[in-house]
This record gives C-alpha cells, structure tokens and sequence, in this order.
C-alpha cells in the first residue's frame, strides 16, 4: 500500500472524530465524550458485524451507538444542564466499563472481540475512504452554506440572540451533539471493522487527538480535518520509519498533537477562538 | 450543623438509592441474587481486614487526587490535569530519590514528599501561566498535558530508567519506604494501606484550614465565586489564578507518594489508572469540601474494591458503569436537590 493511502487509513477515525467535535463544539457544547463515542461506535459495529455477518450493517450499528451515546451526554449537559466537561468524561468512563462488560458477557474475554469481516472495497475505491470524502466536504458545505449551519453557529455564538430571533436554541446544542455522535461512531467502526476486531480501549486516546484537532483546525470543519489528517501522517511515518529500522521514540510521536494544541491555545500558532458560547449551558427559562 | 445535615441530606439520600438501584438492576439482570451481593459486598469488602485494608489503599490516591480537584474547583478552576500531575511528581520523587541512595529516612521522606509536590506543581506551571496570561481554557491546556506527561515518563522510563523486562524502575533506597498499615495493626497485614493515609487525611485538614481559615484561602475562594467581583475588591485575579493551578497540581503530584514510597517503591508505567480523573469524580460527589473528598474518595474505593472482591460472581465491569452512574446521578441530584455549593 502507498503511503498517501495509509495516512488516508490511519487518519480516517482521526478526521471523523475531529468533524464529529467541530459540529458539537459550533453548537455550543464541549465534546470530551468523543473518545466514549469512537469506543461504543466501535463495539456496536462489531458486534453487529458479528450477529448479522453484515459488515454494513456494523457501519449502521457504529453510527446508531454514537448517536445514543452522544444523546446521553446531551441530555445530562441540555437536560439537566451537568457540566459539559464533567458529563464527558463520565460518558468515557462509562463507555469503557460498557465495553469490557459486553466484550465479556459476548465474547468471554475481556481483551478482544472473534474476527469479523469488513466492508468490501467499491472496485479499487475504499468506501470508507469515498465516505470520508463526501462527509468532510459535506461538513463544510453544511456548516457555511445552509441554514442549518447558520443557526448552529448562532446559538454556538450567542444563544440569547439566536432565540430572539426564533431559533430553538436547545434543540440546534442537540443536533449538533446527535450529529457528532453519528460522526464520530461512525469513525469507532471504521477502526474496529479495519481491524476486523474490537479490542479493550481501541480508542487509544483517539478522542482526545480529535478535540487537539478541532482546536489548532480553529472550529472549521477543513480546518479540523487537515489537522487531524495531519496527526494521522504522523502517526503513519512514524509507523514506516519503523519498519526501514530508524526508531523514532513512539511516545515523541504521540506527544505530537497535544504540543502543538499547546502551542495553538497559547497564541503561538495565530489567534484562534472557540464559539464565544462554547461550554455555557443554555437555559430556556432565562431572559 | 443540623441545617447542614438537612440541605445535603436530601440529595445525598436521593443518590444513594438511585445508585443502589442501578446496581441491584445490574445484578438482577445478569440473573444473580441481589441479596447474595449485598451480603459479599459487606462480608468481603467491608467486614474482611484484608478488603477493608485495599479500599483504604485506594482511597488514599483518591483523597490526593480528589483535593486536588476541589481546591481547583473551589477557585472557579477545572483541573483535568491530575493525571498527568500523578505521573510528574510521581517520576521527579522516584528519579531523586534514585539519585540519593544514602540519605537517611528522616531526610529522605520529607525531601522526597516535596519533591512530589513540585512535580505536580512544575506540571501545572504551563496550564497556569496559560491561563493567567494568555487566558488559555484550562481544561485544555490541563488534558494536552496529561498525555504529554504519560508518554514523556513512558519514554523515560523504557529508554533509561527500566529494569530489563520489565515497565517499572529500580527500587528506591530502603529509607525511602513509608510503614504500612500491617506493621502496626495485625489485621491489615497483606493490604497495601499505608502511612500515606495519615499524609492524606493531614493534607485534607490543611487544605480545609487554608481555604477558609486565612486571609489568601478566602482571596482564592472569592475568585471562584465572583473572579469580576473578586477584581474590583482588588485581588490580583490572574495572578491567584495562577497560584491555585499550582497548588492544584501540587497536591495531585503528592499522590503518588502512595504507590511509590507505601507499596511498590518504584515508578511504574501507568501506574495511576485513571485515579486522576477519578479524583474530578471525587471532588464532585464532594461538593468540593476537604472533609467531603475524605468520604467521597472512600465512596469510590469501595466500588473499585467490590467490583475486585465480587469479581467471581458478578463481572467487575458492572462496577466500573456502576461509577460512572454515580458521577451523572449524584450531579444530577445535586443539581435538583440541594443547595448551591
């Protein structure tokens, strides 16, 4: 395989999950749950995968966990207006004892799932690949060019005004987070079908990276691709320099994209801003 | 006292028996006798010296990690970093005390204890100084350097530091070991609670004492509460906002004294499992209240220790959901039920 293709493969959960986040976050809700996301996305996919013997249908299965996943973290954070940070990473708490659980009771292991098939290539195209594709450029047509995208930045932005005008502030933070789940579970099944297994805390810190990305990609749907796609690359170099014998230490490799944010929120890479709403709860009630 | 007792009381009722619901749901759905888990959970955690000991253990790391978070967030902060601060002070300690080989335990555990507090500290400084110059959002800046600190002591410890084959340090010189429990009180002996508690509960007290008994504690708490109100009485909000990240982390770097200096007297790859992020749950469930973090720390050790000692007849798994239950039940009730923190 050439290499433009393995970064492509490597990065493919990477970018998804930094779409995934960039939609949350331009609603106005912090998305730490996104490393739970990718894993329930990633059982449900194999465990369907393994039911049905339908790989596709494991896709499905991938994306219907995210969105149930995300819909917890929107109702404690909507709902019952829980901390945004505080609810995320309890819904990643959650995530990970969940599918070691089910890992057990399926499949008696707590370490990894049987092998399951994944989805066959379209001709010489990859469909996860073709997908990703349409849903980056999906991404930022929707965000920038319909009112959907529109109303999600308003109440992102500034949620008192955006109800003044009428628009539905707590269900816009809703779709936004359903939207985000639907992304990101779908990334937890690429990585666990392109695997053909699921294993304890595939996400590896996935999540994480993504929400790295969301930032130096400034809240843009391409911004946060590229950023993401460029973790990826390195995540893939390092992996092909290994295997010509030059060792680059893995954990500099790792330590990658959590510097650079770093650098990002520090100023050192230009001004960048998040939605000035972002991670405010949102009252009905309120005037 | 009694009003006290009255306004936490509802929702630390409401909790607790959603709580036990979940779990007695848990327990009936996967075809098992819930009565029959009560009776272990109480016969092998609680009334067993060896369970009661283990949960000791672990509610030591909690109460470190937990004050940590509550100082944090009694100051209007969010300090996600405690992880990472674990690893920090925990590797600073090991590698010093490596480096001291004759130093007696007089000497040596004060130093290493303080050293500890640096690491942590020393890994709060960028998080800090982002905030208080740069306006950073600390729950960013606190994440990117846990997993810095996780991969930079991996490295550290694989490429210098290991013993052959395994993920772990050279032990620390003798003098460096605190008593364990078991020294000391026959029925403990095989647990791993250790002096660490008695640091632990000691730190809680001061941290009590500091935040509403002197006049910087109640600076740090006005901040929390009014950072604009806090300013225009003329307290130096950056600057205080950069004081507590410290703290913060100096607190969460002592815990670590727990596992390296009371039990295994290495540093060892990962070796806080996730008990910084456990301590955001502990403050929480704390209210942010030293003595609260005490009970809630215990709280969570005795889940983590029941999911361990019922692992034979229920998967430990349902009490790793079971604690994340708890986080969104308690917040929740808290939210609904009682009074504002």
């Amino acid at each position: 395989m050439n290499f433009a293709l393995q970064v492509l493969h490597v990065s493919g959960p990477y970018v998804l999950a930094a779409l995934a986040g960039t939609f949350s976050e331009l609603g106005g809700v912090i998305n730490i749950a996104l490393e739970g996301i990718l894993l329930d996305g990633a059982l449900a996919a194999v465990l369907a995968a393994y039911w049905t013997g339908s790989p596709w249908l494991g896709v499905l299965a991938g994306v219907a966990a995210g969105i149930l996943t995300a819909a917890l973290h929107a109702f404690a954070c909507l709902r019952y207006e829980v901390d945004q940070v505080v609810s995320g990473l309890a819904v990643n708490f959650l995530a990970a004892g969940l599918c070691r659980f089910l890992l057990e009771l399926v499949f008696g292991s707590s370490s990894n799932s049987l092998r399951v098939e994944t989805v066959g290539s379209w001709g010489p195209l990859d469909p996860f690949l073709v997908l990703l594709l349409l849903l980056v450029l999906a991404a930022h047509w929707a965000v920038y060019k319909t009112s959907f995208g529109l109303r999600l930045r308003s109440v992102g932005e500034h949620p008192q005004a955006a109800a003044t005008l009428g628009v539905p502030v707590l269900r816009m933070r809703l779709w936004g987070v359903l939207l985000s789940g639907a992304l990101a579970g779908l990334g937890g099944a690429w990585m666990s079908l392109s695997q053909h297994q699921f294993t304890d805390g595939m996400s590896g810190g996935r999540g994480y990276i993504a929400l790295a990305a969301v930032i130096i990609g400034g809240w843009t749907p391409l911004g946060a691709a590229a950023a993401a796609l460029f973790f990826g690359a390195a995540e893939a170099a390092q992996i092909v320099l290994q295997t010509y014998g030059l060792r680059v230490p893995t954990q500099f490799v790792q330590m990658l994209p959590f510097a650079l944010t770093l650098a990002a929120v520090g100023g050192l890479l230009g001004r960048r801003l998040p939605p000035a709403a972002d991670g405010i709860p949102y009252s009905e009630e309120q005037d | 006292m009694r009003a006290l007792i009255k306004s936490e009381g509802r929702w630390i009722t409401a909790a607790a028996a959603l709580s036990l619901a979940v779990l007695l749901l848990g327990v009936v759905g996967l075809g098992r006798n819930p009565a029959l888990v009560l009776r272990l959970m109480v016969s092998r955690v609680l009334l067993s010296p060896y369970g009661l000991g283990q949960t000791l253990y672990k509610t030591t790391t909690l109460i470190f990690t937990g004050l940590a978070c509550a100082l944090a967030f009694r100051c209007g902060l969010f300090n996600i970093g405690a992880e990472g601060q674990v690893y920090a002070g925990g590797f600073l300690m090991t590698a010093v005390g490596l480096a001291l080989p004759g130093l007696p335990a007089v000497l040596l555990i004060p130093l290493l204890l303080v050293v500890s507090a640096l690491g942590g500290g020393l890994w709060a400084l960028l998080p800090g100084y982002l905030k208080a110059k740069r306006g950073a959002h600390e729950v960013i800046t606190t994440m990117m350097m846990n997993f810095i600190a996780l991969a930079l002591t991996n490295y550290l410890v694989m490429a210098r530091f290991h013993v052959p084959e395994t993920i772990h340090t050279q032990e620390l010189p003798a003098a460096a070991s605190l008593p364990l429990a078991g020294a000391f009180a026959r029925t403990f002996q095989g647990s791993a609670v250790n002096a660490s508690l008695l640091v632990a509960l000691a730190l809680a007290a001061a941290v009590w004492y500091f935040l509403w008994r002197t006049p910087l504690g109640f600076e740090l708490r006005a901040v929390g509460a009014n950072p604009e109100a806090a300013r225009s009485s003329g307290v130096p909000v950056e600057s205080r906002l950069f004081l507590i990240l410290v703290a913060s982390g100096a607190l969460a770097g002592l815990a670590g004294v727990n596992f390296i200096l009371g039990y295994k007297h290495y540093f060892e790859q990962g070796f806080a499992a996730e008990e910084g992020f456990l301590g955001i749950a502990v403050a929480l469930v704390a209210k942010n209240h030293p003595v609260g973090v005490v009970f809630a720390a215990l709280l969570f050790a005795l889940l983590s220790q029941a999911g361990l000692a019922l692992n034979t007849v229920i998967p430990r798994e349902l009490f790793e959901i079971l604690q994340s239950a708890v986080i969104f039940i308690v917040v929740i009730c808290q939210n609904r039920l009682g009074e504002k923190a």
